[in-house]
């Protein structure tokens, strides 16, 4: 298959558009009868393989694949919802409220889980936790916490080696950062003692879970919190300087979701792509060469469901008022 | 004769229709009352649900350092999820300010504290439904009203409203068939001693008029009495008229014997040419006047009897010979010879005295026009069909009257001095035509009358 | 021939009975169903002519209570009901003919002379005058022995003449007994049957006269 399909990427310069991409890239075998455009918050290299399998099925179509974060994916979108066949976001709650709103179109012959899909508009396609993540080297001589308590004690113990050491989303920049914490919130108060501990240690703010693995290996800090799991364990394969901890307390997870554009024109190549996308991410087909999870729940393990009460914490006076106690909490 | 009776429906198919068609009537005001009551607990259900999110959110306004905050709990949208995933839309209002949520929901104008109000709108392009309520808040310094819409899409409740319907349908439609099924038995019921009574009626005789005497249901009696009285009085005046015919007859024909007996009487004394032609005159008036009265009388007979033929197994032949023999005296007197052809045997199934009157009818007719010492033949054959041809060898039919010779009193232009009323062959042709076969008339080629019937 | 009328109308029965005694029969009539039994009971009647309709009864009860008794003298029945089923009840009921009123008296004699031929078999009365025979039932004439083949009409003439020889019948009399009434017979029409009958007797001591103005007479030389 590969042999005959040439993949072109092209990197396309920002002066086309006025978004700052984080990154942009065309997949194309040259013939392009149709094309789809797809607005995603995940990184490229973990969504290549999939759209590359598709093309190998359907050759004639080009796709254009735009990244950006789950905040400003959700901005952009709203601004020129006609412009992107295919929405795919972690932030399980802006993409609930875009189709609360009416922007996704329904998609009536897939069979799909119903824990897994709402209005039969908003598709999951994965199953990610949000981890901590730690440097081996700091954690040599001390025990690896398994909880958010083991967690704080460990930080209050050595809060000079941990100074500064430490990293977390920035909630109001990032969308899954927010959807994490204000979950983690709701689930239990720890999350809010464990925020007083990190803001009274210095903690580094980050955007996305990339930057915060970047600095993780380069040991630039020893612990992160709620890293997107994934992420984490595709850098542990090619370096294995980090250790990932799934918090034995309660673990978070989220499913990353797709949509269809209610106003894209090419409803039926994105119909084909989404079930594509969802027969790709099935626990049987999911191939181990993917670095995304499959859809797929271990007995006894919990996911963020997809349901209206998502749109609480996006309310805007809601918004306000964790965002105040958040940075109360962290930034001291 | 009979008149065609019209049919107008079926008084079986009317009760049956009307039983179901009041089924259904009924079926379908039952679906519309019994989806109407569901419509209105599942849009309780739902309001009960909106009114609790409503006062959720209500409750978690408080002012906080002089400013409005809302941390209204995660259950008070998560109580409003559905199997359908239908979706929520709120607003939250101070003072008329929209300070959260979806502007465009719109918010009524009379809002109640406590007591929500529901209404059903069309929001982004769909049927949703909204509750509404406020609070007013005192604050140290103000006096504010929160207002909060709630709305939510009714995806599930219509489902919800289809699957009751389509059950309430199907339980109306097994109604519907077990009402069929019971007013076709029910009518069938009703309509059976009606039916008993009509094959009863048909089963019987022409000459069976005697009255029913079997049970019959109450709202039938007085059909069936009526029904009964009616047979005894035609059975009366059946008989009545039978007599009063014949006694008619016999009152009419006796006094013209006497006249006519005086009349030859007189003619034996009188010589004079003049009052011997007068008396044969008034002779031949008396025989055409007995003449007419019998010929009308067969012929009432005729038309009684064609509608209730009592047919029986006739050998033609030998009615055919007791004839001849019984009108030989009457040949015998004018030196006419009757000859009898019998070439075969014909057998048929008929009416024996209306047969023999028609027969006789023509032989009448035959020596009447046929000459002194002249020969009448009667031939009964069967090649090519059964027939029968009488022949004579009188002046024969004035070939201009041969079509309308079998009318009514119409007589052919030749009778002059024959006593006749005109009414033989219209016997002849009706009896025929009673039993199917054919009459026709026609002059034979050496002369003289010929009559055939064709059987 | 003794006859037995049963009728009661009497300006009918003097009528029928003046015409049967003109042909030298004997007659008796009664107007009664009581007396007619009675009558029949004790006189040998050759005929009855029995009418249906009677002030004390039905005529059908004199039928029925003759063939009870095994007679055998024919009935010829003299009825006003014309109707088919009349008469076939009529003639069921043991009645040799019926005649329907009014009638010809033609009619009644034909029928009456049929009824007797067929009833009275081989005692038949013979007339003879030297070579002639004459049986007036079978309507029958030989002359020396041989039959002569002779037309209703000139039996009836011959008869005629015979029972009244010596008398002369005018031509007028003649047509009156030997036609019915509804023929119209011309005065000629008895001069042919008289030629034809002359004819057939040339050879026998019977003579027909013929009386200038009169009529004919016939003669036994």
């Amino acid at each position: 298959m590969r042999n005959f399909i040439i993949l072109i990427f092209i990197l396309i310069t920002s002066s086309l558009s006025a978004n700052e991409w984080e990154d942009k890239k065309v997949f194309s075998n040259g013939k392009n009868t149709n094309s789809l455009s797809i607005l995603s918050s995940t990184d490229t290299s973990f969504f290549a393989p999939i759209i590359k399998s598709f093309l190998d099925k359907y050759p004639d179509i080009k796709i254009e694949y735009f990244v950006t974060g789950t905040a400003s994916l959700d901005e952009i979108f709203r601004k020129s919802p006609e412009k992107y066949d295919i929405i795919i976001s972690s932030a399980m709650d802006l993409q609930l409220k875009l189709v609360n709103d009416g922007y996704a179109k329904k998609i009536n012959q897939i069979d799909h889980p119903n824990w897994a899909k709402w209005r039969q508009s908003l598709f999951a396609f994965t199953i990610e936790p949000a981890a901590i993540v730690l440097n081996k080297k700091a954690f040599k001589n001390i025990a690896i916490p398994k909880t958010r308590q083991d967690l704080i004690k460990e930080l209050r113990s050595r809060s000079t080696f941990f100074r500064n050491k430490i990293g977390t989303y920035d909630v109001r920049k990032s969308g899954l950062g927010y959807l994490f914490a204000t979950q983690d919130a709701r689930t239990s108060e720890t999350f809010w003692r464990l925020m007083e501990v990190m803001g009274g240690l210095g903690t580094k703010l980050y955007c996305c879970s990339g930057d915060m693995i970047d600095d993780l290996v380069s040991g630039k800090i020893a612990v992160a919190y709620n890293v997107l799991g994934s992420y984490a364990e595709a850098r542990k394969k090619k370096s294995d300087e980090i250790e990932i901890i799934l918090p034995a307390d309660f673990p978070t997870n989220m499913m990353r979701t797709a949509l269809v554009s209610n106003s894209s024109s090419r409803v039926k190549t994105s119909e084909t792509f989404i079930r594509h996308l969802l027969n790709t991410q099935t626990e049987k087909n999911n191939d181990k060469t993917h670095s995304l999870p499959p859809l797929f729940l271990k007995p006894g393990q919990q996911t963020i469901i997809l349901e209206p009460a998502l749109m609480t914490y996006l309310d805007k006076l809601k918004r306000k008022t964790f965002i105040k106690e958040w940075e109360r909490a962290i930034i001291q | 004769m009979t008149s065609e009776l019209k049919v107008s429906g079926s008084l079986q198919n009317r009760l049956m229709f009307t039983l179901i068609s009041g089924a259904a009537v009924l079926g379908i005001i039952l679906f519309f009352i019994v989806r109407g009551y569901a419509a209105q607990i599942a849009q309780n259900g739902q309001d009960d649900i909106l009114e609790a999110s409503l006062s959720s959110i209500l409750d978690a306004v408080v002012i906080q350092d002089g400013s409005v905050e809302v941390d209204f709990p995660y259950a008070s949208l998560s109580m409003l999820d559905t199997e359908l995933d239908d979706r929520v839309f709120y607003s939250i209002y101070n003072d008329g300010i929209l300070i959260s949520g979806y502007e465009d929901l719109p918010l009524p104008e009379k809002i109640n504290t406590e007591i929500s109000i529901f209404n059903t709108i069309k929001y982004k392009d769909t049927n949703a439904r909204i509750a509404s309520a406020k609070r007013i808040l005192i604050g140290e310094k103000e006096r504010i009203t929160i207002s909060v819409s709630i709305a939510q899409t009714q995806d599930a409740l219509s489902r919800t409203l289809n699957r009751i319907s389509k059950n309430v349908a199907l339980f109306g439609s097994g109604f519907f068939i077990l009402v069929t099924l019971l007013s076709y038995w029910a009518t069938a019921t009703t309509i059976s001693p009606l039916m008993r009574l009509a094959s009863s009626v048909t089963k019987r005789g022409p000459q069976d008029l005697s009255p029913f005497e079997k049970k019959v249901p109450s709202e039938m009696y007085p059909l069936v009495t009526s029904l009964n009285k009616l047979m005894t009085r035609l059975d009366l005046s059946l008989k009545q008229s039978e007599d009063f015919i014949a006694e008619a007859a016999h009152r009419v024909r006796t006094p013209l014997a006497t006249v006519r007996s005086y009349a030859d009487a007189t003619l034996q004394r009188v010589t004079k040419k003049e009052n011997r032609d007068a008396l044969r005159s008034m002779v031949r008036a008396i025989d055409e006047a007995s003449r007419a009265a019998s010929q009308l009388l067969d012929h009432a007979m005729i038309t009684f009897r064609s509608d209730n033929l009592q047919k029986e197994p006739i050998n033609l032949n030998d009615l055919v010979q007791n004839l001849i023999d019984n009108l030989a005296p009457i040949a015998e007197m004018k030196d006419i010879e009757l000859k009898f052809k019998q070439e075969d045997k014909i057998e048929l199934f008929g009416d024996f005295i209306l047969i023999q009157n028609a027969i006789r009818n023509l032989i009448d007719n035959a020596l009447k026009y046929s000459p002194y010492e002249g020969i009448i033949t009667v031939s009964i054959g069967t090649s090519p069909i059964s027939f029968l041809e009488i022949h004579d060898q009188g002046p024969g039919f004035p070939p201009k009257d041969l079509d309308n010779l079998t009318m009514r009193f119409t007589r052919g232009q030749n009778s002059n001095g024959i006593v006749g009323s005109g009414l033989g062959l219209t016997i002849a042709k009706d009896v025929a035509n009673a039993h199917g076969a054919k009459l026709q008339l026609s002059n034979h080629e050496k002369g003289g009358a010929c009559v055939t019937l064709l059987f | 021939m003794k006859y037995l009328l049963v009728e009661d109308n009497h300006e009918l029965a003097n009528a029928i009975c003046s015409r049967i005694k003109l042909d030298g029969h004997v007659i008796d009539h009664t107007d009664k169903l009581e007396d007619a039994i009675a009558f029949s009971d004790t006189g040998e009647y050759d005929l009855i002519l029995l009418d249906i309709m009677l002030p004390d009864g039905d005529g059908r009860s004199f039928l029925k209570h003759h063939r009870d008794l095994k007679k055998d003298t024919p009935i010829i029945v003299l009825t006003a009901r014309s109707q088919v089923s009349d008469r076939i009840s009529i003639l069921d009921l043991g009645a040799d003919d019926y005649v329907t009123k009014p009638f010809d008296h033609a009619e009644l004699d034909a029928r009456c002379r049929a009824v007797l031929r067929r009833k009275s078999g081989a005692t038949q009365p013979i007339i003879k005058f030297g070579d002639v025979t004459f049986s007036p039932l079978a309507g029958q004439l030989s002359i020396n022995g041989k039959i002569v083949n002779l037309r209703n009409r000139e039996l009836r003439l011959f008869e005629l003449l015979l029972n009244a020889r010596g008398q002369i019948f005018s031509k007028q009399k003649l047509v009156d007994r030997l036609f019915a009434f509804d023929e119209d017979v011309s005065d000629n029409a008895i001069e042919v049957y008289v030629g034809r009958l002359r004819k057939h007797l040339e050879s026998t001591s019977l003579k027909i006269s013929t009386h200038r103005g009169l009529g004919y007479r016939l003669d036994n030389d």
